[in-house]
């Protein structure tokens, strides 16, 4: 698909080759023990790129390194919150996760294929999503805020358990028209600033914006734990960042386009590794 | 370099503007480094100081100091409002003199690491490091 | 006491007499510096882990003094000698006179 740079003078002149720093062809290797894929042939649907990259590649040697050993990264501190929590008994059933789920680790290969549709529930899930269905009608325990700390952390730790594994999530079947949905967002400029994602993340990653190296944006790495708010973030509340970068209203977070858009830009990243908690900028 | 009458100026004029406009920041600093060393003279041997040259964000920026011997390492941040960072005071079961943290810069600035050695005297090490601001990182 | 104040450390679980090992420490805290302001312009107070000690069977590996600049989720890494078979202390203490604690055990074989 195409993207025309109508205005096309400022949008380049936005964008401006990166010099310095990055190791862009460092691999990465967690605790010595759990090789990530950060770069690989694009999957087929994506027509605009041949190659895929982890945005772990895109950082400084420094934020790098921060993600190979589980007592540098602090998004694991929030993990081991999590687990705390995975362990609680809540609500009227009087059952923790643990109850039903046993160890975090029995979830190992569930990040790697969310957002994905549920037949009973003829929707698609994203993993807050699901996680809320669990408390509601297992537990009997109330919903958690969608991109709250408790949802966050509990995100990592699911995500934490499947690191090294390949994310696949499906297109087609029941997902397919949700996927679709988020294509075309991802290909809609928004905002005073007329920004699609494909216009920094498709053309322009490895550029810098100011003083951002852009990444491809994907979000295998997600929850992420970002230097600048010293926490970890979700993929919507990162949604809802950029699209008010382009200076428009945003999307709400746990809204159906941002799930449709959560699909379509995981399947982008099919092929890649679970890296999350990642560590980011 | 050509010296033409408009460089001259542009030098005279930014040179003054330098003497005048970091003094009142690295005043702070200098003050509180005259607190640690009594205002001794400061070597530069013996003391190594590691951070990055452009950090990736300002927020949180990894740094490691390692001075051997060292009975205390403190850390400056010569630009930030309050430049004192940390102490570091290395006990008996210390096995070498080192240490690592992450902190946080307001904007591009020296770190200062000094370190007091056993036998009183004080070495340093500078480094400046560049924080970048402004970007679309949301 | 801050909320959700969460220690985590890594010591290996053995070594030699004598030997150097690496420990690393991290503590989930905001390290509320004094510098911000709040949605009406009222600056937030400090509220910060102002200092961090690591014993080992009662004797000082490490001490240190933290200031606003040390990032959110503060982190230690240093080297320490194990004589003998031991416990670690770690004691962080915060501002509002709070005191968090881990401990570790080495055994030497």
């Amino acid at each position: 698909m195409k993207t025309v740079f109508k205005g096309g003078v400022t949008a380049v002149a936005l964008f401006a080759a990166y010099a310095v720093q990055a190791d862009q062809e460092a691999n990465l290797v967690i605790n010595e023990d759990i090789e990530i894929t950060v770069r690989t042939d694009a999957p087929e649907h994506l027509e605009n790129l041949s190659t895929i990259y982890s945005g772990w590649v895109f950082r400084s040697s420094e934020t790098q390194a921060l993600q190979m050993d589980d007592f540098e990264n602090p998004g694991m501190i929030f993990v081991d919150d999590a687990i705390d929590s995975w362990n609680t008994v809540e609500g009227s059933a009087g059952e923790s996760c643990a109850s039903c789920h046993g160890a975090p680790e029995e979830l190992a290969g569930v990040r790697a294929v969310y957002p994905k549709w549920n037949d009973e529930a003829e929707e698609v899930r994203t993993i807050a999503m699901q996680v809320n269905d669990c408390r509601t009608s297992q537990m009997g325990a109330e919903e958690w805020k969608y991109d709250g700390g408790d949802m966050i952390n509990m995100e990592a730790l699911i995500a934490s358990v499947s690191r090294g594994m390949t994310v696949n999530v499906a297109t087609d079947g029941p997902a397919q028209s949700m996927w679709e949905k988020g294509r075309d967002i991802y290909y809609t400029r928004f905002g005073q600033l007329d920004l699609s994602c494909a216009n920094c993340h498709e053309d322009n990653y490895d550029n810098n914006i100011r003083a951002d190296h852009l990444s491809q944006g994907q979000v295998n790495g997600f929850p992420t734990y970002r230097l600048k708010n010293a926490k970890l973030n979700g993929v919507h509340s990162r949604f809802r960042g950029c699209i008010r970068d382009t200076r428009a209203e945003t999307y709400g977070v746990g809204t159906e386009e941002f799930i449709a858009l959560e699909l379509y830009v995981a399947s982008r990243g099919n092929g890649l590794s679970v890296e999350g908690p990642s560590v980011r900028n | 370099m050509k010296l033409t009458r408009r460089h001259t100026l542009m030098m005279a004029f930014g040179s003054a503007v330098a003497a005048i406009m970091p003094f009142k920041a690295f005043a702070a600093v200098e003050d509180e480094i005259q607190a640690f060393t009594g205002g001794a003279d400061m070597g530069s041997d013996g003391i190594t100081l590691i951070a990055p040259e452009i950090a990736e964000n300002g927020n949180t920026v990894p740094i490691e100091v390692n001075a051997p011997g060292a009975e205390a390492i403190i850390v400056f941040a010569a630009g930030n409002p309050t430049p004192a960072v940390a102490t570091f005071n290395f006990g008996p079961l210390a096995a070498d003199q080192s240490a690592a943290t992450r902190i946080r810069l307001a904007g591009t600035q020296d770190v200062v690491a000094i370190a007091r050695m056993s036998d009183g005297s004080f070495v340093q090490a500078r480094q400046e490091v560049k924080v970048t601001i402004g970007g679309c990182g949301g | 006491m801050a909320d959700n104040v969460k220690p985590r450390v890594r010591v290996p679980r053995d070594a030699t007499a004598g030997e150097e090992i690496t420990i690393k420490t991290l503590i989930s805290h905001p390290m509320e510096s004094g510098q911000r302001k709040d949605g009406d312009g009222n600056v937030i107070p400090r509220s910060i882990i102002n200092r961090f000690t690591c014993t080992f069977n009662g004797e000082t590996v490490i001490d240190v003094t933290l200031e606003p600049a040390i990032s959110t989720n503060p982190y230690f890494e240093f080297q320490a000698i194990v004589p003998e078979t031991g416990t670690f202390e770690f004691t962080w203490y915060d501002d509002d006179g709070a005191v968090y604690t881990d401990s570790k055990e080495i055994t030497v074989g």
